[in-house]
């Protein structure tokens, strides 16, 4: 951080405080409101699970990346650096839709649990 | 090509301090590029975790609903769903913020401030420590959770209770309605029996069966679907909720545990000036604080996965 002053480092540790809160209570209420605990019975509604599930999980991706990128200081080390510890992660998205897709053939089978 | 004898030599060049002799790779030192990796194949354990987690869960024709099973805190709150494990969050991202603070206190050779904000972040990681404890004592003593059984159910088809005699009652549930199988309290304590337990004998009631370890099962007539009519009883939960919260919420505060120990460690070792003595900017706490942030990183997905899906 060699760019920022100490009084400037010290304001955006506050400001990273709040953001990730916020953002934290956000996906609670987006969470409860999709359960059907803020207006009840919009529970019942069959696809709203599916934007509910998106909304919150870019939420959490988001937060991950602040993390990583401001509280673990990513952002100020060399690019090569982030792209061997970020590039082998994206290897995650073929295991889920390996396993999602697993599922379907898995549904009517034998149970497992 | 080096040959072995080369590697051999280089190796106890660098055995004295590490990377030196060369231009530290990424521009960054030994310690701080190993616990990088160290961290990437930790997030990859994590995510298999949570993928098998929502494999079987979207496998299975039933699954608690989280805000259901995660609906009580201390102090005899009830009903509110997902408030506890927030301020479990909460702990997390503020004992995350103080880290953060430790660090670029250490930068400025300030051990006053470093020893300082890393107590706070113990105490941040203990206290989530002490909810996650709280947390569980709760499922397994009061609940009756455990690797194996998992009496939390939800209900696959709409149906109505039965009472003594076997006959319909007005209490009714929709499909996907959750339960959880109490415990047949045989000493008869008051406090069960405050909360709606009941002391049955073991076997087949017309309103309910109780099985040899004693969870109630609920009988009631299936109104819906191609049972309708028939009567069922409330059948365990999937089993693999139990074992999967317990591997994944567990591996994450071993992780928290570790990581409180080895805060105190480093900070017991700035205090008394083991780190000021090498002015590298007390690197150490630096690591410490790479290590502590990922487990606050983990936890947003555990958060994600388990309680807020």
């Amino acid at each position: 951080m060699s760019h920022k002053t100490y009084e400037e480092s010290k304001k955006a540790v506050v400001k990273g405080l709040f953001l990730l809160g916020f953002v934290t209570l956000i996906e609670v209420f987006i969470s409860l409101f999709g359960k059907g605990h803020i207006i009840p019975g919009i529970n019942d509604i069959a696809w709203i699970a599916y934007p509910v599930g998106f909304i919150i999980a870019v939420l959490s991706i988001y937060k991950a990346y602040f993390i990583i990128y401001e509280f673990m200081h990513m952002a100020y080390e060399v690019k090569g650096l982030a792209l061997t510890v970020l590039l082998p992660t994206s290897l995650l998205i073929w295991a889920l839709f390996a396993f999602f897709s697993r599922r379907n053939s898995m549904e009517g089978k034998k149970r497992v649990c | 090509m080096e040959t072995t004898e080369n590697v051999l030599h280089q190796h106890s060049e660098n055995h004295g301090g590490s990377w030196e002799g060369a231009a530290a790779p990424f521009n960054i030192s030994y310690g701080k590029l190993m616990m990088w990796y160290f961290l990437l194949s930790d997030a990859f354990t994590f995510a298999g975790f949570l993928i098998a987690y929502g494999a079987l869960r979207f496998s299975s024709p039933s699954w608690p609903v989280p805000d259901f099973v995660f609906s009580t805190a201390p102090f005899g709150i009830h009903d509110a769903p997902l408030i506890f494990v927030t301020i479990m969050s909460f702990l997390l991202i503020i004992s995350s913020v103080t880290m953060v603070r430790a660090v670029q206190e250490g930068h400025r050779e300030n051990k006053r401030g470093v020893v300082f904000w890393m107590f706070l972040t113990i105490i941040g990681g203990a206290g989530f420590l002490g909810c996650q404890a709280w947390e569980w004592s709760n499922l397994i003593g009061k609940e009756n959770m455990s690797v194996t059984t998992n009496p939390f159910g939800s209900h696959v088809g709409a149906g109505t209770y039965l009472d003594e005699k076997g006959n319909p009652t007005g209490e009714t549930f929709k499909a996907g309605a959750s339960y959880l199988l109490h415990k047949s309290e045989e000493g008869g304590h008051d406090e069960s029996h405050a909360e709606g337990h009941h002391a049955m004998a073991k076997g087949d009631h017309p309103n309910a069966f109780v099985d040899n370890d004693g969870f109630i099962h609920k009988k009631f007539k299936v109104t819906s679907g191609p049972a309708a009519g028939k009567v069922q009883m409330e059948e365990f939960g999937p089993k693999a909720f139990g074992a999967l919260f317990f591997f994944i919420t567990g591996f994450h505060g071993f992780h928290v545990l570790s990581g409180v120990a080895f805060l105190l460690i480093i900070m017991i070792n700035v205090a008394s000036g083991v780190y000021a003595s090498r002015k590298n900017g007390y690197e150490m706490v630096e690591k410490i604080g790479l290590y502590w942030h990922f487990v606050d990183l983990v936890w947003v997905f555990v958060f994600l996965v388990f309680y807020l899906f």
